[in-house]
């Protein structure tokens, strides 16, 4: 019997996950090493399957809604906001002025919250885990604030077609405000304590470089696209909602590794923190739900939402028929677009940095296999 | 070689930036809740399981009139309920109101479409139990039981 060795090969195959730490979910990878080199990573995907998008097919359209925040449970009021966008399209129904600007008070908060609990992971990831327990403890003064509105701490299901289920009151703008404060007063540490550390920038400087070009032919959007310099967002590229009418950046970087998307995200926070700030000075009065007819049925024919999630950009594509269950709908996630990158991106990388490269790439596992 | 030990200083000096950070963080008031013995307040719009709620002209009677509207409507067909027609009383009286909260989502829907508003979110988050049957909560007996 001849052995690998003597053929003069001596790869293995390593089995990462699909129940692995730095996996953040149930995601497979096979990894054919070589010593401590990847050569070949193979992500296996569909542990996690639900049949989100049929299951679209199957029932009404209301009956959906606490669907699109299982997807992703970190960004799950963007979720709810494609979602109740792309029926509205279809429908041509309005949403009240007062609701669009509750929509992105709460789905900005909610990216704050997706983005802080990354940053604790991709640093837990590499080993060091003081910062998720300082990430943590601002994520928790989120998740109360958008537990006193939406009445839940992470699936939400707060929007409805024509506006949002609860107005928000004098309490939330207050806590909102003094929450922007904070988190302001905190940006400089995190800089301390994670960026400016030699061993993290050891870990992702110069780690996962890609190109323009390679994210275009992999289709990659957010923040892991905008380190390479492209600054595509969809509320400026295609802008949905209110987000016109704020003043904020698009932050880019360059390099196009892990730092680069890991700068991207933490100068998003500042400009989340910009948006709330604008949609709570500018926030009309008036209702917060428009006159929808209870029976609605979705016409025939096809409409298109796309939003932009903490991971890049979520599109919704729903065909209706004249009734009320739609004849399909189709989720195209950032997230599936990001790990397709993962075999050409960390061939002949090591180990070690493969996990950096996951984690950069911010990956939420349901939503991929949804 | 300049660069090297350039390197070693600045690299030894962001460590000891990090440590005073979380040196600083040591004086702090704690965050952490010691959970089972503390608790912190639930926001009164926390939306747990739902409930039968009382009419407030009448505190003996609950609003459900059984037009089972909450049974059609549920994403997940976790409600199950039934009325009878009784001699002497007008409408329908709820004989069953039955919440399969293993498949609950919490989505809101009954509350929002009951014509009576006779549904509203409890304050429970603590759920515990080892067999199925002991989430399939029995509303008309909980509102009873209240009495």
């Amino acid at each position: 019997m001849t052995t690998m060795a003597e053929k003069g090969e001596h790869r293995y195959v390593l089995n990462m996950g699909p129940q692995h730490p730095s996996t953040h979910g149930v995601l497979r990878v096979i990894l054919e090493m070589e010593g401590e080199y990847v050569m070949d990573p193979q992500p296996v995907l569909g542990y996690g399957h639900r049949m989100h998008e049929k299951m679209a097919e199957c029932r009404s359209w209301p009956n959906f809604l606490p669907n699109a925040a299982r997807m992703d449970y970190l960004a799950a009021l963007i979720y709810n906001h494609g979602y109740v966008g792309v029926v509205e399209r279809l429908a041509a129904i309005e949403a009240t002025p007062r609701a669009e600007y509750i929509r992105v008070i709460t789905s900005e908060l909610n990216r704050l919250q997706s983005h802080l609990l990354w940053l604790g992971v991709l640093v837990l990831d590499l080993g060091a885990f003081t910062p998720i327990m300082y990430t943590f403890e601002d994520r928790e003064k989120i998740l109360d604030i958008l537990e006193d509105v939406t009445g839940s701490r992470l699936t939400y299901c707060y929007m409805r077609v024509g506006g949002v289920v609860r107005d928000i009151d004098d309490k939330f703008i207050e806590r909102t405000r003094e929450y922007i404060k904070w988190q302001r007063s905190r940006m400089p540490m995190y800089d301390k304590l994670v960026t400016g550390n030699i061993i993290f920038r050891k870990r992702i400087e110069e780690i996962g470089e890609f190109t323009p070009d390679m994210a275009r032919r992999y289709g990659l959007t957010g923040p892991v696209l905008r380190g390479t310099g492209i600054p595509y967002d969809i509320r400026r590229a295609e802008p949905y909602s209110v987000y016109p009418e704020f003043d904020f950046d698009i932050p880019t970087e360059t390099t196009g590794d892990c730092m680069a998307s890991y700068l991207v995200r933490v100068r998003e926070i500042e400009q989340s923190l910009r948006i709330i700030e604008q949609a709570l000075d500018k926030l009309p009065d008036g209702p917060f739900m428009a006159k929808v007819p209870k029976k609605l049925k979705l016409p025939a024919g096809d409409a298109c939402y796309a939003v932009e999630s903490p991971r890049g950009e979520l599109v919704y594509h729903l065909t209706g028929d004249g009734s009320d269950t739609p004849y399909r709908m189709k989720i195209r996630v950032p997230s599936f677009s990001n790990l397709s990158l993962l075999p050409e991106l960390c061939s002949g990388m090591l180990l070690s940095d493969l996990c950096a490269c996951m984690g950069s790439l911010d990956l939420v596992i349901p939503e991929i296999d949804r | 070689m300049k660069e090297y030990f350039a390197l070693i200083f600045t690299g030894g000096k962001s460590l000891i930036i990090g440590m005073m950070i979380t040196l600083r963080e040591l004086f702090r008031p704690v965050v952490t809740v010691q959970y089972p013995r503390e608790k912190l307040p639930i926001s009164p719009n926390y939306r747990g399981h739902t409930i039968l709620i009382r009419d407030d002209e009448k505190p003996e009677k609950h609003r459900c009139i059984s037009c089972k509207m909450c049974e059609r409507e549920c994403p997940s067909s976790c409600i199950d309920l039934a009325g009878e027609k009784r001699e002497g009383v007008k409408g329908m009286v709820l004989v069953r109101y039955q919440l399969d909260f293993t498949k609950c989502s919490l989505c809101g829907t009954c509350v929002e479409i009951c014509p009576t508003d006779a549904l509203d979110y409890s304050q429970e988050y603590r759920h515990v139990g080892f067999t199925r049957e002991e989430f399939h909560y029995d509303l008309l007996a909980m509102v009873e039981e209240e009495k």
